[in-house]
This record gives structure tokens, C-alpha cells and sequence, in this order.
């Protein structure tokens, strides 16, 4: 039984630990020995064995104890103790360094926990370490990570475990390259303008962004403030409901944007029928950019969901090419002023030889800072400059609202909406590297229900071209997220896709 | 509009910014304290070292002091306003921005009004916005290097910003006097100046009468009354000097040195950083109800101009007293005492303005510890009031009270025979004497000279050693050089 633990879902293994067929200590071995035999994938930037064995011991204490209790003081239903899972090192730890991906942090110890860190250990889950992404989460396929990964001297890209010359997406690239490969059973992750949803669907994986606010930012390397939403990635939506559970809830001394809304369990209503539901089709997603073999797979899945009673309705996102130039923005805009702390003052890299204060401050963020990091800091100080800022972000945030408003239009005929999530499924390791707004552009689909503050997610949809992972994106009104996880569950019952297993990782 | 003070021909013309720190005990954004003093950086939690993944979470405590200050001006209490993010890099900054408001500030308009002399002027405000204030940099303490203390960073402060109303140093000085009053008497800040809970920075030029605004200088922390006003006339009196000499003044702001007097450019508009002013995304506007207005105004302290509105209905003073003697809640306390004991306001009046606050100045006594208590000079008005004693017999039994010599004020009259002659046949006497004594006089006063007549009062007054009531007296002496 142990030798497969890593082909359980959360859910299973959450109930072999509860009823002590296996024992966390276990759980936790077996997969930090698991991903020592798949470093060459990149995906984990740091591991701490003592200590996640330390927090594996106190979840075998806490479900003995719960076996010598009474059955009405008995685990929750969706208690997570024992369940080894790993987050993306964009959420500060107390037991793991944090590096955001980044240079500037390189050995940064935070002091404190991250919300979503700290709600998920008290639903006793076992950390196994820290995972790669771009570096303060800007990127869309893992190649700006400047974090040598475990096993590693120097930074290397993050592998698709489908294809390991392929880019596993990004920025928690490292998160679904883990899943996808069986290092974890469930991730964290976050998105600000896709990095949950499209790294999900490059590894063939389950991921969900829920509805800004949702889940608290405090303790997340804040990238964009105004978008980015931590989220759960597993292999199936059930698996994401148990989490995500877990990962929200009112946050009110520590986040001001975390919303006024009780934890609730978005398990409830996974196996709900689909007769009726009306999903939303937008033609804009649908359009030239589109690669043939998403889209064969996509309106496969679309007619799976026919069968499996929905009614698809054709709607109209008529801004939806507007939020990239919204987005590369807002997104740029609100990172340039998040990222002026790094500035070799307190805490982070500073530079060795400087002369005054300003070329300390010019060294240290020239050497500490990656490409990709300095270009968002340029974009975003020139967008708020003196005598661009009308033009700019003022004008980019009421592009915004209207984005939203549009979505707000299309919900009053349907009740979910889907389509793809990327125009094409991950692409060669460099091929795009060169190219930022190639990148940038690739953003298209994930981007305008971020604007919008939307829940949004990803599940395997079937397989394009080199057999590589197509996700099919679904995107649901505010506080909608039960009936996607309903969705996404109901089609995961229905189909296989998300059990299937790259070759390259087998065992 | 009164009549503008022109220096060497010049319209001088002043607008203010004021830092108030609020009297919170936690800071604007975290959990820390705000206490004065600890040793550095032990009082500036994650959230003021920015550390990665913090977050700023509104104290309501801020706003409320916010809203109070706005209703103690007449100001309108911003349902909706908005947190910026000003960007500038300094050490002493941790996020490299400092959360404050600037589009849509939480108090906007209201008025200050205070008296210079007897002449009643009111400055408008333009707005005031909650903000934090940033961290020290201590450059003396350490040899080739700076420290960074951030204790002070995030600490609420309330930025109070005027119309350029002001027209010269004096009046400068009277409107922050009465805007420190108004702070600490609703108690939103300490008004400790030399801690720089209360920073003011005075935006200067000069022009001639009635032409355009000159360009402005705005010197930075002037953080007591008595710099300000060296300041001020150090720096009006070098803008007139440049411009004599054919020199434009240059935007720029400066620093008063207070052993030279002198104020000094620490930068010009050249160099003004462009802060890239923009809606804080980590937090949501800040929305005030009007149930919340009005919950503070319920519970709010009675307002400076609202009691000096009252003392002039209710006790019918003249607006000067009523304004003066709200100079702060300890004075207005004892006047009312007083006033309520003795049924003589404008009476209290004069002696708290008077006889007691010369006192209290020249011996530097606040009025809390005053040696006279407001029921002993009630007693003492009293006294005045049924014609007991004279002024002149008062002000020694004033003395007698503050010296500590005595405590009561019946009992010190006694013993020190103050009591006023008011037997009208004993006064006629000493009258009739002072007649018969003084016929030049006498002759004089019937010649039409007034004067003599009050030559005949002082010869009187002498006669009773001070105890003849100065009233019947006159009266007395009047009837018989009639008769």
C-alpha cells in the first residue's frame, strides 16, 4: 500500500490516516523520498525534512488523540491531518526560507506565517517544502525563477513533467509541476493574472482562483495587490474543495481587502446535478488565436458537459482582448511601488561595493532584481509618472470596471463560463523566453476574470498536439466557487483525464 | 477683511501645513505601540518593517479622531475617502512609500477662527488627511553611518492644511495657538511640540498688495511657537530682500536653524520627486457613515466656539472674553465655577483675565495648580459685589489667598480692616471735613472744573484710609456741593 501512496488522491489519504492504516511519519517519508528521486524537475526550492517530519509526528499525536476521544469530538470531515502538501515560495514560512523566486531574498527567513499557511497547518496539514515559480510571481512559464532548485547550484527552469523539454507554466510552475508528478498530493498556489489556472492546465492538473478576497493575502510576497488570490492545485476538484476549504475565511486583523465571509465547505456541493446548468460559452475565446488541438479538446469537453445535462449558451466578453493591455498595467503599476521595499535597507540582498545612498539603491535592485521584474518596475513607474497617469492606469481602471461589467451581462444569461484557459498547451523550454509579450499575450484567457476579481479554474480537458495537456477553463460569478468545484467534479466523474499520469514520472 | 499688515510695502501671505499625531495608543496601520521614547526599533511590529507579505489594516481609532477634528471645525466628514500610496525611496521609509490620502481626504473645508489683539480672524481650511508618518534616521550617532529607528514609522498622523489666509508671522503664530487648543481640547493629540506630536510647516511669499500670488517657500518643522515666528519674519523679510535685489524667488523648501535665525534651502523644485500618487490597492476606501458621525458628535466634548458661544448667551459676556477664556477646558472650568458661585460673569471674568492670569504667567503656574480655587474668588467677587470691599481691598485679599497667607475670604477682610466704610453717616463726616479743609476746590468744582472734583474723591478715599465706598461717595459729595 505505502509504495503508491503518491497515486492517492487527498481525499483517500486523508482517510487512510484517519483510520491509522497509515501513519503521517509515513506519508511524509515516502514523498520527501519522492521528490529526492525527481529533482531534475526543479519543482522544489526547499525542503526541511526535520521539520516537516516534526509537524508529521504532531499529526500522528493529534490523530491518536482523536481515536481515544469520543466519536462526537472526532476529526472534521474534511480534516486534513497528516496530508502532506507544499506551497508555492510566494507564502512566507517560519519553517522554510522564503525567496519569492527571487535574488533579493535569497535566505530570507520570515518571522511569521502566512495566513493560508497557517489556516492549512491548524487544518493539520504537513508542509514538505517550498515550491519554484517566477520570481515575485511574474511569468507564464517558470523561466524567471533566479532560485537554484533543490539539487541544483544554480537556477535551472522548472520541467513539465509531460514533456520534460516543455515549460510546466507559470508563475506556480513549480506547484503543478509537483502535482502532475506525484511530489505532492496538493499545492498551494497563486494567481494574479492566470498563475494558477495555466500552469494547471500546461501540467494536466486541477486549480482554483477564488473570488478576490476569498482567501487572505497576508503572508503572500505581494505582487499586484488589487489581483492576486491564493488558490489550491490538486488533481481533481474534490481535492481542491477540501482545500480551499481550509485555505478561506475572514482574515480582518491582517488583510483589509479579505472578505467579511465565514470558512465554509465547498465540498457540499460537488456531486449536485448539472441538469440545466446553463454555461456560458464566449465567442471571443474562441477565436483565430486559438490553437486547433485546444480547441478539439476544449469543445470535446463541452459536449461532455451536454451530455451531462448543461445547455450551452453563446455569450459575449466583447473586451476580452482589452485586459492584456489593462492588465500589463494595473499588474506593473501596483508591483512597481510593492516591490520598492526590497531596497538593501532591512532585510534581502544588498549590494557589496556601493558609494552613497543611491547607488546602493541602484546596485542592490540592479543585481538583486531578475529581467523580467525590472521591466514590470519600468512599465509600472512610467504608468504613474506625472502626465501619464490619466492616459494610463486611470484609463486601464475603467477599462476594468467595464471588463467586469461585461462579465456581470454574460452572467445574466448563464451561469457559469467556460472555455479555454491557454491558446495552446505549454510550449518548448526557451521558446518564448525571448519574447515578453509573446508571454504576455498568452495571458489572454486567464486574464480578464482576474480583472474582474472573478473565481476562476482549471481542469484536464483531454490532450493536444504531443500528447501535452489542454485545461478547460471555467469561470463563475462572485462567490461561485462551490458550483464550479460542482462543475469540474461532476465532469471529473464522468471522465479521466485528471487521473491520468505522465510516463516520465512513473512510478 | 481687515486692513492687510504691509512690511516694507509687501502683502505677506501665509498658508499652513500641520503634522498632528494622534493620540492613539496603537499606530495607524499595525498593532504596535505609539508610546514616545522606547529604545529604537522596539516598537515597530512586521507591518512597520515592511517586511514581505504584510498588510495595513485601518485603525478606526485614527478615524474616529479624524471625524472628530472635522466636526470641531465645521469641516465635512468625507463619506467616502481614499488611501494613496505617496512613492519615494529613504531609508527611513520602509515600504518605499508612505500610505496617505490624497484625491479624497477624509475632512475637507471648516474654518479656524481666533482673536489677534481684539480683531477676530478666521482661516479656512482646506482639507486634513489621515496618513502614517515615516521612521527616524539618526545621522549624528554614528561615525560614516546613518540609523534607522522605526519606532515613529506609522504613526497616525492628521496633516491639517490651510488656504493661504494668512497675513503675516503674528497671525501665524495665533492660528496655530488656536488650532494646538482645538486638537487638545477634543483630545486628539497630546500637542507635545518638542516630541513633534504637533509639526508645523508654513508655506511663505511675499507680493505687492493686490497683485499675484509670489512663489512660495515652505519651511518644514517648525516645532515651537516662538521659531515659527522667527521663521517667518527671518524668511519674509529675505524674500522682500531677493526681490529688491531684482532676484526671483525659486520654489524651494527650507529650514529654520534657530541659532542663526536664520532658514536655509534644503531643496528647490528642481529636484521635487514626481510620487507617482496612486489609490492603495491594500486598502479599501475608507467608508464613514452618518450613524458613526454622529455617534462621535454625540459623545464628543463641548467645542471651544460652542462654549464661548454659550458664556456669551448665557452670562452675557462680550465675545472677546467668552473667546479668551475657552482658551483651554482648565480656564473654562474655573470660569464657570466661578461665574456660577458668585452670579457675577463678566466680574469672573475680569479678574480670570485680569488679576489671575497675570499671576499665572508671571509665576508660570497652569491654572490646575492655581493658589486661588475658583470658589475662593467666587467668594472674593462676592464681596466686591455687595460693596464689602473695594477693588483696591480685593486685590489684597487676592494676594493674601494666593501667598497661602490665608484661606478665607471673609476671614482676611477682617483682620485686615478692608472693610468698605458703607455707614453714610460716619462718610459724611469725613466729607463735610474734606469740604470745610478744601475750599479751593470746593470753588474750583463750582467753577466747572471736573477735576477738582476728583481731587475732593481722593481726599475722601485718604480721610477713610481706603474704606469709603468710591460709589457713595461720589454720590455723598455730589448731593453736598449741590445743596
Amino acid at each position: 500500500m505505502s509504495n503508491d501512496l503518491h497515486n492517492l488522491s487527498v481525499v483517500e489519504l486523508a482517510r487512510l490516516l484517519q483510520s491509522k492504516a497509515v501513519s503521517a511519519v509515513e506519508a511524509a517519508e515516502h514523498f520527501l523520498k519522492r521528490m529526492d528521486a525527481h529533482q531534475h524537475l526543479g519543482a522544489f526550492v526547499s525542503v526541511n525534512p526535520e521539520a516537516t517530519l516534526a509537524q508529521a509526528r504532531a499529526a500522528d499525536a493529534k490523530l491518536a488523540q482523536q481515536a481515544k476521544a469520543s466519536s462526537s469530538e472526532s476529526a472534521s470531515p474534511m480534516a486534513l491531518t497528516g496530508v502532506p502538501i507544499a506551497h508555492k515560495d510566494i507564502f512566507v514560512t517560519r519553517d522554510f526560507p522564503t525567496t519569492a523566486g527571487s535574488k533579493m531574498l535569497k535566505g530570507y527567513q520570515s518571522p511569521f506565517d502566512a495566513t493560508v499557511v497557517s489556516r492549512l497547518a491548524e487544518a493539520g496539514a504537513v508542509t514538505l517544502g517550498k515550491l519554484n515559480c517566477d520570481e515575485f510571481a511574474m511569468g507564464s512559464a517558470n523561466e524567471n525563477s533566479a532560485v537554484a532548485p533543490v539539487g541544483f547550484d544554480a537556477p535551472v527552469p522548472v520541467r513539465n513533467p509531460w514533456a520534460q523539454d516543455r515549460v510546466p507554466g507559470g508563475s506556480s510552475g513549480g506547484s503543478a509541476a509537483a502535482v502532475a508528478a506525484r511530489l505532492a498530493p496538493a499545492v498551494t498556489g497563486t494567481d494574479t493574472g492566470g498563475s494558477i489556472r495555466q500552469p494547471a492546465s500546461f501540467c494536466g492538473i486541477t486549480g482554483i482562483k477564488p473570488t478576490y478576497g476569498l482567501a487572505s493575502r497576508y503572508g503572500m510576497v505581494a505582487f499586484a495587490s488589487s489581483l492576486d488570490q491564493a488558490g489550491p492545485m490538486a488533481r481533481s476538484a474534490e481535492d481542491c474543495a477540501w482545500l480551499l476549504s481550509a485555505m478561506c475565511g475572514p482574515d480582518p486583523d491582517r488583510d483589509a481587502t479579505s472578505l467579511d465571509r465565514p470558512a465554509k465547505d465547498f465540498s457540499r456541493h460537488l456531486n449536485d446535478s448539472l441538469e440545466g446548468l446553463r454555461i456560458g460559452i464566449p465567442a471571443e475565446f474562441f477565436g483565430e488565436g486559438l490553437a486547433p488541438d485546444v480547441r478539439a479538446a476544449v469543445e470535446a469537453s463541452l459536449k461532455e458537459y451536454e451530455k451531462l445535462g448543461a445547455q450551452l449558451v453563446p455569450i459575449s466578453l466583447p473586451r476580452t482582448e482589452l485586459s492584456i493591455p489593462v492588465y500589463y498595467i494595473i499588474a506593473p503599476a501596483e508591483a512597481s511601488s510593492n516591490l520598492s521595499r526590497f531596497d538593501g535597507v532591512k532585510f534581502g540582498h544588498r549590494a557589496k561595493d556601493f558609494g552613497d545612498l543611491t547607488d546602493m539603491y541602484k546596485k542592490t535592485r540592479a543585481e538583486g532584481f531578475g529581467d523580467e521584474v525590472k521591466r514590470r518596475i519600468m512599465i509600472g513607474t512610467y504608468v504613474l509618472s506625472h502626465g501619464y497617469y490619466d492616459a494610463y492606469y486611470l484609463q486601464a481602471q475603467k477599462i476594468r470596471r467595464m471588463i467586469a461589467d461585461d462579465f456581470q451581462q454574460a452572467f445574466q444569461s448563464c451561469d457559469v463560463i467556460a472555455g479555454p484557459v491557454a491558446p495552446t498547451v505549454a510550449w518548448k523550454l526557451g521558446e518564448k523566453s525571448a519574447d515578453p509579450v509573446a508571454n504576455y499575450l498568452a495571458d489572454i484567457f486567464t486574464l480578464p476574470a482576474s480583472l474582474a476579481g472573478l473565481p476562476g479554474m482549471s481542469l484536464p480537458a483531454g490532450f493536444g498536439a504531443d500528447g501535452m495537456p489542454v485545461g478547460l477553463q471555467l469561470i463563475g460569478n462572485y462567490f461561485g466557487e462551490s458550483k464550479l468545484l460542482n462543475a469540474a467534479h461532476r465532469f471529473q466523474q464522468a471522465t479521466d483525464y485528471h487521473l491520468r499520469t505522465p510516463e516520465a514520472t512513473r512510478p | 477683511m481687515s486692513k492687510t499688515k504691509l512690511v516694507q510695502g509687501y502683502e505677506v501671505v501665509i498658508g499652513f501645513e500641520t503634522h498632528a499625531q494622534l493620540s492613539t495608543q496603537s499606530k495607524i496601520f499595525s498593532r504596535a505601540s505609539t508610546a514616545f521614547g522606547a529604545a529604537p526599533n522596539t516598537q515597530a511590529c512586521a507591518v512597520d518593517l515592511a517586511l514581505p507579505g504584510t498588510l495595513p489594516v485601518m485603525n478606526l481609532g485614527a478615524v474616529e479622531r479624524a471625524i472628530e477634528f472635522g466636526l470641531a471645525i465645521g469641516s465635512h466628514i468625507s463619506p467616502k475617502s481614499i488611501f494613496a500610496r505617496k512613492n519615494y525611496f529613504y531609508p527611513d521609509l520602509p515600504k518605499g512609500y508612505q500610505i496617505s490620502q490624497f484625491e479624497i481626504p477624509v475632512v475637507v473645508g471648516g474654518e479656524v477662527a481666533f482673536f489677534l489683539g481684539d480683531e477676530k480672524k478666521t482661516v479656512r481650511l482646506v482639507r486634513a488627511h489621515l496618513e502614517e508618518d515615516a521612521g527616524k534616521s539618526l545621522h549624528e550617532d554614528f561615525i560614516g553611518q546613518s540609523g534607522i529607528d522605526l519606532n515613529r514609522a506609522g504613526t497616525p498622523l492628521l496633516e491639517i492644511v490651510t488656504e493661504p489666509d494668512i497675513r503675516s508671522s503674528e497671525e501665524a503664530v495665533a492660528y496655530a495657538k488656536e488650532l494646538h487648543k482645538i486638537v487638545t481640547w477634543i483630545g486628539i493629540c497630546d500637542g507635545n511640540m518638542q516630541e513633534g506630536s504637533f509639526r508645523c510647516d508654513a508655506n511663505v511669499s511675499v507680493r505687492r498688495p493686490g497683485g499675484p500670488l509670489g512663489t512660495r517657500r515652505e519651511i518644514k518643522n517648525l516645532n515651537s511657537f516662538k521659531f515659527m515666528q522667527q521663521a517667518i519674519d527671518f524668511e519674509v523679510r529675505w524674500q522682500i530682500e531677493q526681490i529688491e535685489d531684482g532676484h526671483a524667488i525659486q520654489q524651494a523648501t527650507v529650514l529654520f536653524d534657530p541659532d542663526s535665525g536664520e532658514t536655509r534651502a534644503m531643496r528647490t523644485k528642481e529636484d521635487a520627486a514626481d510620487y507617482r500618487y496612486f489609490p492603495d490597492p491594500d486598502l479599501p476606501p475608507l467608508v464613514i457613515a452618518d450613524e458613526w458621525v454622529q455617534r462621535v458628535k454625540a459623545a464628543m466634548t463641548e467645542l471651544p466656539r460652542t462654549m464661548a458661544a454659550r458664556f456669551v448667551a448665557d452670562y452675557g459676556l462680550p465675545e472677546y472674553d467668552a473667546t479668551t477664556l475657552t482658551q483651554s477646558k482648565a480656564m473654562a472650568a474655573y470660569f464657570e465655577a466661578a461665574a456660577k458661585a458668585c452670579h457675577q460673569p463678566k466680574l469672573a471674568s475680569n479678574w480670570i483675565m485680569g488679576e489671575l492670569s497675570r499671576r499665572l504667567n508671571s509665576s508660570e503656574t497652569s491654572i490646575e495648580m492655581a493658589p486661588v480655587s475658583s470658589a475662593q474668588l467666587a467668594a472674593l467677587i462676592a464681596r466686591i459685589a455687595d460693596g464689602t470691599i473695594s477693588n483696591n481691598a480685593a486685590k489684597q485679599v487676592f494676594e493674601a489667598l494666593w501667598s497661602g497667607e490665608a484661606n478665607e475670604v471673609d476671614a482676611v477682610i477682617e483682620t485686615k480692616g478692608l472693610k468698605q466704610m458703607n455707614d453714610s453717616g460716619a462718610l459724611e463726616k469725613i466729607i463735610d471735613a474734606v469740604i470745610a479743609a478744601n475750599p479751593d476746590n470746593v470753588a474750583q468744582f463750582r467753577a466747572g472744573k471736573d477735576k477738582a472734583f476728583n481731587a475732593l474723591v481722593g481726599q475722601i478715599m485718604k480721610a477713610s484710609q481706603g474704606k469709603a465706598n468710591p460709589g457713595q461717595v461720589n454720590g455723598l459729595l455730589k448731593a453736598k456741593l449741590a445743596g
